[in-house]
């Protein structure tokens, strides 16, 4: 029995790998594209196929997972509209750097060890905030709709706020924020995502929380609504090309539309300093695949591209399984202090 | 608008009926037995 031409087999495979990323990207707003295209393209579809149906799929879980943030009152419009803005213009200067960068025929490594020290970087750096604890990672997932606590802000993220040049916005969580320096940091994330041709979602949402200062839940929650619009865009240019398969994107969709629940819901129920740990190790085993796959590249030995994608489905296997048994132990131990003694 | 675009912007627009339909469809079902699987998980 065929289902849109892949066999049941197939289907169940995208199904199952779609629930684990849709948990990801609604806990975390992110993981899409950083997941999805390596696995297609070690499944042997073209490059084009590989990242415009990956693209796809990342803008139908974006509107899912948005859609759930929004019931949850954790997207900030104004704050998404802007970075709109920001990014948008990022990406262009990024992709003229790459052109560059390419008529010099330096593009490829450049932006391979960026891409890992950035990666590597951002992993560092939350998994040590998260085993140091306390400041700078204390923001309760539940907290959207109240004023942030002055303790619970990043220490760069109060710096930034400091800068009072007019126009300030006024964000969710009783933030504010210059509009320039939300516009510098909507551009330097956009730069970066364009100059690595990556959806961003693990340098915008980091960026929101300790650089501008809004609550973790409505930082994803507006990233997600960012993406909206982001993989829109891309998926449709790759669709002009043919880049689009829907018997990839049908499958992976319906099992991340239900992940994408379960990581969304779970952003309610998990306290975020039991998961920031897997969060920044995920990042480090991202960092790592990458620069296995490049040193595959550069001595031709291919058996790495497959070492890199088993470590990349490794690190979102664990940390879709952490928010998973978290939230079911969070929920259990609610339930015990809450039942009379 | 070219016939690349249409069926292109059509590709997308199944994407988007997909997610909408997803959004519901899952949505109905969380209605009827999400606090059921909470009873469970937390015991009671």
């Amino acid at each position: 029995m065929e289902i849109l031409g892949l066999g049941l087999a197939m289907v169940a495979l995208f199904v199952g790998f779609g629930l684990l990323i849709g948990v990801l990207f609604g806990f975390f707003g992110m993981g899409g594209s950083f997941l999805v295209t390596p696995a297609l393209l070690v499944m042997g579809y073209p490059t084009r196929v590989a990242v415009g149906s990956g693209l796809a799929f990342v803008f139908g879980t974006s509107v899912i997972a948005t859609l759930k943030h929004r019931d949850l009152g954790q997207v900030d419009y104004k704050l998404g509209v802007l970075m709109i803005a920001g990014t948008t213009a990022g990406i262009e200067a990024g992709k003229e750097i790459v052109l560059h960068l390419e008529s010099l025929g330096m593009a490829g490594s450049i932006i391979s060890v960026t891409y890992v020290v950035l990666l590597g970087g951002i992993g560092a750096f939350v998994t040590y905030e998260a085993l140091k604890g306390g400041g700078g990672g204390g923001i309760d997932h539940d907290a959207a709709d109240d004023d942030v606590d002055a303790d619970d802000i990043p220490d760069i993220a109060k710096k930034i706020q400091s800068y009072r040049v007019p126009p300030m916005i006024s964000l969710r969580g009783g933030v504010s924020v210059s509009l320039w320096m939300i516009l510098g940091v909507a551009f330097v994330t956009g730069l970066l995502s364009g100059f690595l041709g990556v959806g961003g979602g693990f340098i915008r949402m980091p960026a929101l929380f300790y650089l501008i200062g809004v609550p973790v839940p409505i930082a994803v929650g507006t990233d997600l609504f960012e993406i909206v619009f982001s993989g829109g865009l891309g998926s449709f240019l790759y669709a002009l090309d043919g880049g689009v398969d829907l018997s990839i994107v049908v499958p992976l969709l319906a099992g991340s539309a239900f992940g994408a629940r379960v990581g969304s819901a779970a952003t309610s129920i998990v306290d975020e300093d039991d998961i920031k740990v897997y969060f920044g190790l995920m990042l480090l085993g991202g960092a790592l695949a990458v620069a296995v796959r490049e040193v595959g590249n550069v001595y031709g030995i291919d058996v790495l591209n497959t070492v890199s994608l088993v470590l990349i489905l490794g690190s979102a296997l664990l940390v879709s399984g952490a928010v998973v048994y978290s939230s079911i132990s969070a929920l259990r131990e609610e339930a015990r202090t809450s039942s009379p003694a | 608008m070219g016939d690349g675009a249409v069926d292109a912007a059509t590709l997308i627009g199944i994407v988007l009926v997909e997610a909408a339909i997803l959004y519901v469809g899952y949505g109905a079902v969380e209605e009827a037995f999400g606090h059921v699987v909470v009873k469970q998980i937390r015991g009671k």
